[in-house]
């Protein structure tokens, strides 16, 4: 179930005519997005739609044009590091787990300057106790669902108010699916806000808030999972294969 | 070979192997880092030497042995800043280019500056005694300092890469640098950083070893070739595996001198004493060449061997 989101809620990651590009393509077309304080957001779509070119956008990874803000702070056109420390975690699709590295070391590498946050070491392995298990083991060594989930928690580590995670499901067993949304769910009790992209719709439309979806790089539908059940031409038109 | 000769040839192999490690860590950090290799990191080695010279004159050598390569890896970290990262852009070959490029840049500085013969940078006179004898034959006091400066730096590069939180951006960067730079760490810092520290380590080799070897502008081109050999058949990247290959080549390049052996002395062990009549003139020479003779061949010969047998090199991940 997905935790209570409170109307007042502020605002935290807020996109405003949003363009990017990959050299001279043009990928995203004022793209214009919100999620608020502990909010779960899905950004729904075929592939090609320009969903991980936004989620790589907002975290400065790309070219843009457009107002990317933060907690009210702007950032466009700030580096990804400087973007990750206003308060943003990143966990792409390709699961870059550092492979050479153990657990423990990738798990150190997530943890910023000021040390622990609201997620301890210890909070980790006991959402995830395979994680101390292997602790002392290479990264590159553990199971793709493994891995998914140490990218994750090793975003978390570093205390994000966001936590964007471009399909964490991909390539999964069913087990492991179930894994990911429930752990999903618990980072966001604590208060956290996600913006998932997801190409599984039950995940998607069971834990989120809100949905976007989105088609040739633009939003072409905003709302909560019911009124995107309601509209059936949408999903026809910009979801169903 | 007699004993003596077993017994400082391994010294020497241990020292001159180390020597090259000091120059091979940084090379080949920076060449996983850039993903090319860094033709002018001899000429930071050669502007260590000439650096340490200077400051010797002035200030002594142990200030020196902490300013030249405190000013190259200023220099280096400068390269980096405002030279290579802005070369990055047009791909591998600018990047190559542009050390190629600093590489004749430092040297023809060096000549404008210190001429073209070599300068006489003594052995300090703290370090200029005999450390010990062995067999009747004394061994020097700033060899086995260089060897003890040497290890120190290698101990101190594993511990900051495997035990610091350091290390571990740094390790993590030379693979996954978009990764880590979405985890907070500001990547184009820490490779400034490895640039630079690498052009010190280097630099501090060239203040160590300017006064064994000659310090003069073509020190920089005699060593290049030697330090390619040792980051390829190291594997290009492994930390490791430059320690090995380095070893390896100071063994080979300190033992060939001393080995008196040739094609005919191997063929008088099965009692052929005379080269075959059928041998044309040119065969007859090979007859006589002693392995000390080909020993500055003997690393490149490696090269090729190692190239054709296993590309990926000792202990590397790519060909």
């Amino acid at each position: 179930m997905k935790p209570e989101l409170d109307i007042r809620a502020e605002t935290l990651l807020s996109v405003r005519g949003l363009n990017a590009w990959y050299g001279k393509s043009h990928i995203l077309h004022g793209v214009e997005l919100e999620v608020r304080q502990g909010e779960i957001v899905s950004l729904l779509g075929r592939n090609g739609a320009g969903r991980s070119t936004l989620l790589k956008a907002i975290m400065g990874a790309v070219t843009t044009t457009g107002e990317v803000a933060i907690g009210g702070r702007a950032v466009a056109g700030r580096k990804p590091h400087e973007i990750a420390h206003a308060g943003i975690g990143y966990v792409p699709e390709s699961r870059d787990v550092f492979p050479a590295l153990t657990v423990k070391e990738n798990l150190r590498l997530g943890l910023k300057p000021k040390g622990e946050g609201r997620w301890s070491l210890e909070d980790i392995y006991e959402l995830f106790p395979v994680l101390r298990t292997r602790a002392d083991t290479a990264a590159g060594s553990l199971s793709g669902g493994e891995q998914q989930m140490l990218t994750i928690c090793r975003t978390l580590i570093g205390d994000p108010d966001l936590i964007m995670v471009d399909e964490p499901t991909e390539g999964l067993a069913p087990k492991m699916v179930a894994a990911v949304g429930e752990l999903l769910e618990r980072i966001a009790a604590r208060g956290v806000s996600i913006l998932l992209v997801e190409q599984k719709l039950v995940i998607a439309m069971d834990i989120s808030h809100r949905v976007y979806v989105m088609g040739h790089g633009e939003i072409v539908f905003e709302g909560t999972p019911a009124a995107l059940q309601a509209a059936p031409e949408i999903r026809a038109e910009w979801l169903e294969v | 070979m007699s004993i003596d000769v077993l017994a400082f040839s391994l010294l020497n192999g241990t020292l001159y192997g180390m020597l090259l490690f000091l120059l091979a860590s940084g090379l080949t950090l920076i060449f996983s880092m850039m993903g090319v290799l860094n033709f002018a990191h001899a000429s930071f080695f050669m502007l260590g030497a000439y650096l340490g010279f200077e400051f010797s004159q002035g200030l002594g050598f142990f200030p020196a042995l902490i300013l030249a390569p405190l000013c190259v890896g200023l220099i280096g970290a400068g390269v980096e800043r405002f030279g290579l990262r802005r070369v990055h852009r047009f791909g591998h070959l600018g990047e190559l280019l542009f050390t190629f490029g600093l590489a004749f840049v430092i040297e023809e500085a060096v000549q404008m500056i210190w001429g073209r013969s070599p300068q006489a940078y003594p052995v300090p006179a703290a370090l200029d005694f005999t450390a010990f004898e062995i067999f009747g034959t004394g061994y020097p006091a700033f060899r086995l300092f260089m060897l003890a400066v040497s290890a120190a730096i290698f101990a101190g590069l594993a511990l900051l890469l495997n035990r610091t939180r350091v290390g571990l951006i740094v390790r993590a960067s030379l693979t996954h640098p978009e990764m880590v730079s979405m985890l907070g760490h500001n990547v184009p810092l820490v490779f400034m950083s490895v640039f630079g520290a690498g052009s010190a380590l280097a630099a501090l080799g060239g203040v160590i070893a300017g006064p064994i070897l000659v310090t003069q502008p073509s020190m920089a081109a005699g060593l290049g070739p030697i330090l390619f050999v040792i980051v390829v058949v190291g594997g290009l990247g492994s930390l490791g595996g430059a320690f090995a290959a380095s070893l390896i080549v100071g063994f080979i390049q300190t033992f060939a001198v001393a080995i008196d052996f040739s094609v005919a002395d191997a063929f008088g062990l099965i009692g052929v004493t005379a080269p075959p009549a059928a041998l044309g003139a040119l065969l007859r020479d090979v007859w006589n060449v002693s392995v000390s003779q080909v020993g500055p061949v003997i690393p490149y010969l490696l090269l090729v061997a190692m190239l054709i047998f296993r590309p990926m090199g000792l202990a590397g991940k790519r060909a």
